[in-house]
């Protein structure tokens, strides 16, 4: 693939997934109702950035991410790498290309203890995307592992252990050294630190961070926990029910969110600090669900500054500042 | 408001634990799960218990009421609640306590409440059984609790299954659930980690009003910070069974002693502090905590810590008090060794 001139290393366009579920009501007949997972997301990632993606559960941030590797099939949208849209590739029949564009672009699970094969030892983990992308002839192989332990912080006498034998943070450390193992521009990393102890996720922060510094590897960090997407990402992207409704760099959103539920999720921290004054944007009942989507923008019924206009129209992504927009019909 | 924090050396709190050691006793060994802990409860306080996993926080929690699964073994110490050892009384005794005088609410509202039973009953059966209350006494207390815990609609959600109610509801239940009898103490274990931000925020806030409202003491255990200084009066800091530093909330944040406290505290990452442009370095603590099965000799903490003497590691540091309510395990703050068990 020969990069277009200044394409941006990623560019999502108008990604969707939507699922198709039956829901039956008692005696009544069955119904097929939509699920808007991810609805129409698009963003840009340039190398050495990180994109944070933010929402609460149910958010689709990780049925984002996983279409974005063709782990989850998108019913539509563009995934251009530097330039070139690699989804029909990805959904091809031509399986090096296929294989060509997984090694750019790799993936670390939220759960090291699920996602490393317990009868597998950390060589043979690591050996398995080597053997796959055929990236080195196999004399290489046993030097790239040692590399790649000593990376992430482990040692290389370390590889013939089996993942019962390590903490978590270690896995994780494990999890992170797979994804690099075939040198890809872009990682997306599923929730790499929660669940670790605070002492551990920090060490893994740094790392991830320390890689990006050394490699300029792009990240696409999906997360729960807003203190660390501030601490590790350049930009933010936050989800409400499968859309984007604030995106922009990380200092700018973190410093004046303007949609009111980034202003909700921000300020619902309980900051680490005792008798901190209570800046709280009072969120209105519960997340609805993605398939009772409300009408106008998803979010009205929960907002405190809802317009009547809210109701009617579904606001689109506008500029709110130098490098941030929001979907907003009256932004903070 | 915050009520007014209470000192350690209050004459007679509500709940005292005192030289508390529960042990595992596995196939490989002996656990020391919790080794020696000391804590108070003075009543109308919180007190917030914080550790990483395998800290010991849960497992003392749980034994405050006996609830620590086998093979969990009480070695040594006591549990004085309102005047009694609850690690001295017959399980008649306790079964009488628990719920009544000293409720808890779990971690996962998924799991913590039956499935097949409807909100109604697993409501009602806690108040007949301790109270004698009547079917139709007990449905109305029970509704009245739904409401006060700001569920709607109480008297239909009564006939409801957990599985009809959203994961922030399900834990509504269970503090509800918790308060039938007004207990004196309330036991909450990791109360909003499976929850999402913004009903965690509203989960606190109603603990937070009802406490007040209630006039009840709480033991709030948890690994975040941020939840632990919204909520606390006092706090725990454990680590490897034993507790480092308690003091009040404001002391420990703004200037705590013990190393481990410190270096927990500069490990979070805050959402309200620009990491760009600087290098990107969280300060961390290298390593990772003991394997309690061999426990290490002296200071838990020795081979993470930055100030580690060769004293500490041979000598097990003992409580100290630096300042009046503020307590210290560390030979470096001046406490005392302990010999070896």
């Amino acid at each position: 693939m020969t990069p277009l001139p200044d394409a941006p290393l990623l560019d999502v366009r108008g990604l969707r997934k939507h699922y198709k579920v039956l829901k039956r009501a008692l005696f009544g007949r069955r119904q097929a109702r939509i699920v808007r997972a991810v609805d129409d997301i698009s963003f840009v990632l340039q190398a050495g950035q990180t994109l944070g993606l933010v929402g609460e559960s149910g958010c689709g941030k990780t049925t984002a991410a996983r279409s974005i590797l063709d782990l989850v099939r998108a019913d539509a949208g563009e995934i251009r790498l530097d330039g070139q849209d690699v989804r029909p590739i990805l959904a091809g029949a031509d399986r090096a290309a296929m294989l060509g564009v997984r090694r750019r672009m790799q993936y670390v699970f939220q759960d090291p203890y699920l996602s490393l094969n317990p009868r597998w030892t950390i060589d043979e983990a690591l050996r398995e995307p080597l053997r796959v992308h055929a990236a080195q002839d196999q004399q290489g192989w046993k030097e790239r592992i040692a590399a790649l332990l000593e990376t992430v912080g482990l040692e290389p006498r370390h590889g013939v252990r089996y993942p019962h034998e390590f903490s978590g943070g270690q896995r994780q450390r494990v999890g992170i050294a797979r994804a690099l193992a075939v040198g890809p521009d872009v990682v997306l990393l599923d929730e790499p630190v929660s669940s670790l102890d605070i002492s551990v996720r920090a060490q893994i922060l740094n790392l991830l961070a320390e890689l990006q510094d050394r490699l300029g590897v792009a990240y696409v960090y999906i997360s729960h926990d807003l203190s660390s997407v501030r601490f590790i990402s350049t930009h933010v992207a936050v989800m409400y029910l499968g859309r984007i409704v604030e995106i922009g760099a990380v200092d700018e959103i973190f410093a004046r969110p303007r949609h009111h539920y980034t202003a909700a999720l921000i300020s619902a921290i309980p900051p680490p600090s005792p008798g901190a004054v209570d800046k709280r944007v009072h969120l209105l009942g519960e997340v609805p669900s993605a398939i009772d989507r409300p009408t106008g923008c998803a979010f009205h019924p929960r907002c405190a500054a809802a317009l009547p206009i809210c109701r009617e129209i579904d606001p689109a992504l506008q500029p709110t500042g130098p490098n941030s927009q929001a979907a907003c019909h009256n932004p903070a | 408001m915050r009520s007014i924090p209470v000192s350690a050396a209050d004459p007679a709190p509500l709940l005292a634990v005192e030289g508390l050691k529960v042990h595992f006793h596995t196939r490989d060994g002996v656990v020391r799960a919790v080794d020696g802990v000391d804590f108070q409860v003075a009543a109308g306080q919180t007190l917030g218990i914080v550790g990483e996993s395998g800290s010991g926080k849960t497992v003392s929690s749980l034994t405050l009421l006996r609830l620590a699964p086998p093979p969990a073994k009480i070695v040594a110490g006591r549990v004085m609640f309102e005047g009694e050892d609850l690690l001295t009384q017959s399980d008649k005794r306790l079964a009488e306590i628990r719920g009544r005088r000293m409720a808890m609410i779990f971690q996962n509202p998924a799991t913590s409440l039956n499935p097949v039973l409807s909100i109604g009953s697993q409501l009602t059966e806690i108040l007949r059984w301790h109270t004698g209350a009547s079917a139709k006494a007990a449905r109305e207390r029970a509704a009245e609790l739904l409401a006060l815990v700001g569920i709607s609609d109480p008297v239909a959600r009564l006939r409801q299954y957990p599985h009809e109610l959203s994961g922030g509801m399900k834990q509504r239940v269970g503090i509800a659930r918790a308060l039938l009898c007004e207990p004196s103490l309330l036991l909450a274990d990791e109360p909003t980690t499976a929850l999402d931000v913004t009903i965690q925020a509203q989960i606190l806030d109603l603990l937070a009003d009802l406490r007040q409202r209630l006039g009840m003491a709480m033991v709030l255990v948890t690994h975040d910070m941020g939840v632990v200084a919204r909520m606390a009066d006092r706090i725990t800091v454990m680590y490897a069974g034993r507790v480092c530093e308690t003091a009040d909330a404001v002391t420990i944040f703004n200037a705590p002693q013990h190393p481990y406290t410190r270096a927990l505290l500069e490990s979070v990452p805050r959402v309200d502090h620009s990491y760009s442009g600087a290098r990107r370095v969280l300060p961390s603590i290298a390593g990772r905590p003991p394997d309690l099965l061999h426990a290490p000799p002296g200071c838990r903490f020795h081979d993470r810590c930055p100030e580690a003497t060769a004293e500490c590691r041979q000598v097990m540091p003992r409580e100290h008090v630096v300042a009046a309510g503020h307590t210290v395990s560390c030979l470096r703050r001046g406490s005392p060794g302990e010999s070896a068990p």
